[in-house]
């Protein structure tokens, strides 16, 4: 790989902080092997992408650190804690939004709340804010089909948000959403990752997202999965949206990474 | 419809049957077919007496038990084969030779089981309408996105929540579909279980004026089953549209 070693630092161990541990996950489904010894360290208030080939087993991943699905070996812990199953510290954010369509807005961003009994008029006015947040006041009143693809992925953020969890797991989140949406959505979410000061971890297999939204990329091998790479992309955050699209760096780790994949696809 | 640039109200094609019913019915030429102002006639005066009002009322308690029991176990039975394997392998056979079974073979073992009486109706029109309502509920529990009760399952779901507030709603539209269908099969299962068992409520008018020959007084009692039947599937119908938007949007 001939890029250049200042836009691309690679990075086994995280100093300082760690939110998430996975330790040793395998999982296979019946003869296949999907994951195979995974070892990562998440660290707090970031936002690490998982990268890879499709099928790579990236959202199998995800949701093993989610508690949805068992891995076959290995364990997750959540701030020292080993998961057994889903729990109220992290949250998710779903590829096809997961919303009830029966339910509004307002309703569908309070319902992790109102799993937790919180009475209605203090989970409304936590959902109410949230709303506000991923830029959605005006449409508390509005049903899911009434909504744009991009802006039911915001009902789904802003639902994660609304509970609170120190984690947050994000699944391809963007996929449904047609491009334009995707873009100035991408540059909310930064935002929001600023303002929030959460533990994030996405999945996504676009390799320019990755590389705009993330601090960390990991990226996995083809079946079965293993960890072949970390980057940590080194961008000026600060800079406007514009202005990090041409950054030098960010074209070249998305290069860097493209140079890596290249071979899994067919 | 349009015709000849006119354009045709809805109930038109109900209209131009009703004149040929009482043409026909005019010309005298089939005794079976009064005139249809005759029947109404007759329909209106019958109403009115204590005898249909006695078979109406036995016949809709009947209906309701029967219609209700079916829908609760329907319901249930759907929901545990639509989400556990076991379940739906133990199960689906039954209900597969049950749905399509010519049921009212069944009706004279049933009265041996249970009697000359309401209890024989009721079971019938369990029968009837159970069967449909299982396999529609089943589907549609199918069809509740797997993301959706993950959602659940994220977000602290118990599993009574997990039922009550997601997975049965997403399959509300299949449920009601089902629902509908087994109403209409109620409808005859109550009439063919006291025809059958012939003793009691509108079965026994049924027997009674068509042993006498009484046409009139037959069609008017035929008629009004019929409109019931039809507004009540109606009814389910328009809350089903109510949540047709989900299934996109699931």
């Amino acid at each position: 790989m001939t890029v250049p070693a200042s836009a691309i630092h690679a990075v086994t161990q995280v100093a300082g902080d760690v939110a998430v541990e996975v330790r040793g996950i395998c999982k296979n489904y019946g003869d296949i092997e999907a994951l195979r010894l995974i070892d990562l360290d998440f660290p707090r208030g970031k936002l690490t992408t998982l990268l890879g080939p499709s099928g790579c087993g990236k959202t199998t991943l995800l949701k093993i650190i989610a508690g949805l699905v068992e891995p076959t070996s290995g364990e997750v812990r959540v701030n020292g804690k080993t998961v057994t199953g889903p729990g109220p510290e992290r949250a998710f954010v779903f590829q096809d939004f997961a919303l009830m369509p029966w339910a509004t807005v307002m309703r569908n961003v309070a319902f992790g709340l109102e799993l937790k009994g919180m009475g209605k008029a203090e989970r409304q006015s936590i959902a109410r804010h949230y709303i506000a947040e991923v830029g959605l006041t005006g449409f508390e009143d509005k049903y899911p089909h009434e909504l744009s693809g991009g802006m039911r992925q915001r009902v789904g953020l802003a639902r994660a948000f609304a509970v609170n969890a120190e984690v947050l797991l994000l699944d391809e989140p963007f996929s449904a959403v047609d491009e334009q949406n995707r873009r100035k959505f991408q540059e909310d979410l930064l935002q929001l990752v600023e303002k929030e000061r959460k533990t994030f971890i996405f999945v996504t297999h676009s390799i320019e997202e990755a590389v705009y939204v993330s601090d960390r990329i990991v990226l996995l091998s083809r079946r079965p999965s293993r960890v072949a790479q970390i980057i940590e992309p080194k961008i000026d955050r600060t800079a406007s949206p514009d202005a990090i699209r041409r950054d030098q760096g960010y074209l070249d780790t998305v290069e860097e990474i493209w140079q890596g994949l290249k071979h899994y696809v067919d | 419809m349009t015709l000849y640039g006119y354009r045709v109200p809805m109930m038109a094609s109900l209209l131009v049957w009703c004149v040929i019913w009482e043409l026909v019915g005019q010309s005298g030429l089939m005794f079976l077919v009064p005139p249809l102002s005759s029947v109404m006639m007759a329909g209106i005066a019958m109403v009115q007496t204590g005898t249909w009002q006695a078979a109406a009322l036995i016949t809709l308690h009947s209906f309701a038990v029967g219609m209700v029991l079916a829908i609760v176990v329907g319901v249930t039975l759907g929901v545990l084969m639509g989400r556990f394997k076991a379940a739906d392998e133990l199960f689906s056979i039954w209900v597969n030779i049950f749905v399509s079974a010519p049921l009212s073979a069944l009706v004279p073992v049933l009265m041996i089981l249970f009697g000359m009486g309401e209890t024989t109706v009721i079971v019938t029109v369990f029968l009837f309408a159970v069967w449909i309502i299982v396999l529609d509920t089943r589907a549609g529990i199918q069809h509740v996105p797997n993301s959706l009760i993950e959602m659940g399952r994220c977000y602290g779901a118990s599993p009574f929540a997990l039922y009550g507030k997601i997975v049965l709603l997403a399959a509300l539209p299949e449920i009601l579909a089902g629902i509908r269908l087994g109403l209409v099969r109620g409808v005859k299962g109550v009439v063919i279980g006291q025809l059958l068992v012939a003793i009691i409520g509108y079965g026994e008018l049924f027997e009674l004026y068509s042993r006498s020959f009484d046409m009139e007084n037959f069609w008017a009692l035929t008629i009004i089953l019929f409109v019931a039947a039809m507004l009540m599937s109606a009814a389910i119908e328009h809350i089903e549209k109510k949540v047709d938007y989900y299934a996109g949007v699931r």
